[in-house]
């Protein structure tokens, strides 16, 4: 089974994409900001890592540059879910090491069809 | 695959009334000029939360309400845009707003967008959205390709491209998804197997592509990989355009209108109500929530307490099965012991979970006296204390209105302006303090405000105007003070929309006294006012006295008691017909006997037989006189009224061990019924012993 890791401060966003994934017939971790999911990242091996951009803490850019460093991160895609009016932070994200993004709002059929871009 | 989304909503709206209150709190600790990143990020990120949220659960009168609001935010915290005071008060409103327009859609009901809509017109104003120019970008937006077409598509990724994550085996998987695919690739820049870098990528591709979707469609799956690939996308003439292909394309047509338009019809849908035909549900949304959100260490906690309380079942029936000896009856008692133990604990723990400190209630007073005193042009200092102050979670709901009515009131009538407190030598700033604590098995609330006091010539005047009183009747300020919470009573003299919303004072002391609760206001000319609010700890499980009077159990809260004593009959002396009263130490107690207030028989009379238990009650302290002192333990308070009726001097019941059922002694309910005090004064006790000095 494919382990996704999924990071929102948001609860209720966090659980819908757990949710969605886990239907989809993913192994879910959730955390609730950056710091929280670069430990986790640490410890386990993840296929995929979907994480939201304003988080307290620390912000998703920082999280994707930072597991960018890490060997077992080295090609693994990781996606950030971010706004339409922030097209500069796709920018900023691609420089740190970001796969690609998902563009908010969106529904479980859109968030699983990105998803199959990179993991299948 | 569908996923019902609903089921996300509660939590949903939950986190965005927290996100609100955090905004609300951030906003107000704002000074434009001075604020700092964090404070804007903050805020921010509440914003932002709630828009994605929003968007991804189909509330898009909130989302788009809130996209104007993350600009404006947006820009201020990269520093192209000054904060002003305007954008403060601006946001405010809007978190006022969003709350109606979230409350509205928890409710279920259609959401009133009039106010979102003036709001967002005054944001677009300040951030020089030309609604021409949204209007025109819709209007771009390009017509569907309709007809098959075949492109050329040539792809060659740079070295690094895997190490962004991205795979061109899953791009090309897409691309066949379009329509029908060929695919060349190239190998050609593959290196020497000694300079071959096994992490870098060097093959490149060439695909043509007969599709009925357009070049944004292929371009969106190179969406991610623009910058780490030389791509080129070009319509060419004909590789698989034979006349074949084209007769298919008439089935496709007629989907994608549909497609395309849709953007349009959303954004026209925005601005009306979202749920345009559902009837407006005619239930009262529920102010009181239904759920409670519990700390995972609390709930962690309880576990742990259930896991140990499981062990000592299992050790004591283990005991159980064993012959009975000496040394099983030790380690009975042993199991006993532990398992009462277990017990308290899990039961402290589970009642914690449902007190939350009544800085819940306090935090949105800042607001309040923010907005008010700016309305009223007066100048106020707000000061909380008391705030870890832990209260039910269900009182603390019904104590908000009342007491949003009082600091109201204090702000309203209570403040004077600057120019009257400059004239009178007063601090130009008012102060409003908003204390809490808790005493005895109630907790307490005080508003107090260094404002005007309460007008007793006034009050009076409206009083008999009102034919509450007469004007011959001699009345104390105390007493006048008191026909505030008369129905029916304002002495605003015009009805501002600040108080006096025709709910009266009489109202606040209903809805306290539902809570079994009281208010009483103390005031001085000139120097201000204070409200204190009691109100009992609820769903209170009781540490309580066992104390025998006749053949009777009672049980008097622990937590008022003092200390019990056995009387020193020549301290005694009788005031007045038949109060008896205790010198004790440099205090004269009054000795009520129980057994005559509860009407028993067969009781100790003679007073240096019993025992005298001195319990305070609002700062006053009487003695009760016990034939004994039994043990003391934990009880779970029943309400009588639910069970029986209101019993004067009872505050509920409980069953004891053995099964019987035992009053609990209300000790300030007790001080009244005796007639020691009257509400809302402390004259008669102090007169009493007055007396007695002089006799």
């Amino acid at each position: 089974m494919k382990r996704i890791l999924a990071v929102d401060d948001s609860a209720s966003m966090r659980q819908m994409v757990s949710f969605t994934l886990k239907k989809a017939g993913f192994d879910v971790t959730e955390a609730k900001d950056g710091s929280e999911a670069l430990s986790i990242a640490k410890q386990q091996g993840f296929d995929a890592v979907i994480s939201d951009v304003n988080m307290p803490v620390m912000d998703g850019i920082t999280l994707i540059r930072e597991l960018r460093t890490l060997p077992n991160y080295k090609f693994t895609p990781l996606l950030m879910l971010t706004t339409e009016s922030g097209m500069d932070k796709k920018v900023e994200g691609k420089a740190a090491g970001a796969t690609g993004w998902i563009v908010k709002p969106f529904n479980p059929e859109q968030l699983l069809a990105v998803l199959k871009k990179v993991i299948r | 695959m569908s996923i019902d989304l609903s089921q996300f909503f509660e939590v949903f709206f939950e986190e965005s009334f927290e996100g609100l209150d955090a905004m609300e709190a951030e906003l107000l600790n704002l000074v434009p000029g001075e604020e700092d990143l964090e404070t804007i990020n903050t805020i921010f990120r509440a914003a932002h939360s709630i828009k994605g949220g929003s968007g991804t659960f189909g509330f898009n009168s909130v989302s788009d309400f809130t996209h104007v609001l993350e600009t404006l935010l947006d820009q201020i915290r990269e520093g192209k845009r000054e904060l002003t005071a305007e954008h403060v008060n601006l946001l405010l409103k809007s978190v006022d707003c969003l709350r109606e327009l979230l409350r509205g859609l928890q409710a279920e009901q259609e959401p009133n967008l009039e106010e979102a809509i003036a709001l967002r017109i005054k944001f677009e104003q300040i951030l020089g959205v030309n609604q021409a120019e949204q209007n025109k970008l819709e209007v771009t937006a390009s017509p569907a390709q309709l007809a098959l077409n075949t492109y050329q598509i040539d792809f060659k990724p740079h070295h690094h491209l895997f190490k962004t994550g991205n795979e061109p085996l899953y791009m090309i998987s897409e691309l066949a998804e379009l329509g029908d695919l060929e695919t060349q690739a190239f190998n050609n820049e593959i290196p020497d197997i000694a300079d071959l870098s096994p992490d870098d990528c060097f093959l490149s591709w060439r695909f043509f592509l007969n599709t009925a979707k357009d070049e944004s469609a292929i371009r969106e799956i190179f969406e991610w990989v623009e910058d780490d690939a030389d791509i080129t996308i070009a319509l060419c003439g004909g590789l698989f355009a034979d006349d074949d292909t084209q007769i298919t394309a008439p089935d496709v047509i007629e989907e994608n209108p549909n497609s395309t338009s849709a953007p349009a019809v959303v954004n026209v849908a925005a601005v009306k109500p979202i749920k345009k035909g559902t009837a407006v549900k005619a239930s009262t949304p529920a102010a009181e929530s239904t759920s409670i959100r519990v700390g995972i260490d609390k709930v962690d906690s309880l576990i742990n307490m259930v896991g140990e309380l499981v062990i000592t079942q299992a050790m004591l029936s283990q005991i159980g099965q064993q012959e009975i000896t000496e040394a099983t009856i030790a380690s009975l008692q042993e199991g006993l012991a532990q398992l009462a133990h277990n017990t308290r604990d899990l039961q402290e723990n589970v009642m914690r979970i449902r007190m939350l400190p009544i800085s819940f209630v306090f935090s949105r007073f800042p607001r309040l006296v923010r907005d008010i005193s700016q309305k009223l042009n007066k100048q106020v200092e707000l000061k909380l204390l008391g705030e870890q102050t832990e209260l039910d979670k269900t009182v603390m709901e019904k104590i908000s209105d009342p007491m949003v009515h009082l600091v109201r009131n204090s702000l309203d009538h209570g403040l004077e302006t600057v120019e009257q407190r400059l004239a009178a030598g007063k601090d130009p700033v008012g102060t409003v303090t908003l204390n809490a604590f808790h005493q005895g098995g109630n907790i307490v609330i005080e508003i107090m405000d260094d404002g005007q006091g309460l007008n007793t010539v006034k009050i009076k005047q409206k009083a008999v105007a009102n034919g509450l009183v007469s004007e011959a009747d001699e009345l104390d300020d105390d007493e006048i003070n008191e026909l505030i919470f008369m129905p029916g009573f304002s002495t605003a003299d015009e009805v501002s929309d600040i108080s006096g919303r025709g709910v009266g004072m009489d109202v606040v002391r209903r809805n306290i006294q539902s809570l079994n609760g009281s208010v009483e206001v103390s005031s001085a000319a000139g120097v201000g006012s204070t409200f204190t609010i009691r109100l009992p700890l609820t769903l209170a499980i009781l540490d309580g006295q066992l104390v025998r009077v006749a053949k009777h159990t009672y049980i008097i809260p622990l937590i008022s008691i003092v200390e019990s004593l056995q009387i020193d009959i020549n301290k005694v002396s009788r005031v007045g017909k038949d109060l008896d009263v205790l010198r004790l130490r440099d205090e004269y107690i009054p000795i009520l006997r129980l057994y005559s207030i509860f009407n028993h028989q067969g009781a100790i009379e003679t007073l240096d037989k019993t025992l005298l238990v001195v319990v305070e009650s609002d700062n006053q302290k009487i003695g009760l006189l016990v034939d004994d002192l039994l043990s003391q333990q934990q009880v779970v308070i029943k309400s009588l009224e639910a069970n029986y009726q209101k019993v004067d001097g009872v505050s509920g019941a409980t069953i004891l061990g053995d099964g019987r059922v035992s009053l609990i002694v209300d000790i300030s309910g007790l001080i009244k019924l005796s007639g020691l005090r009257k509400p809302g004064s402390q004259e008669l006790i102090i007169e009493s012993q007055a007396n007695l000095e002089a006799s």
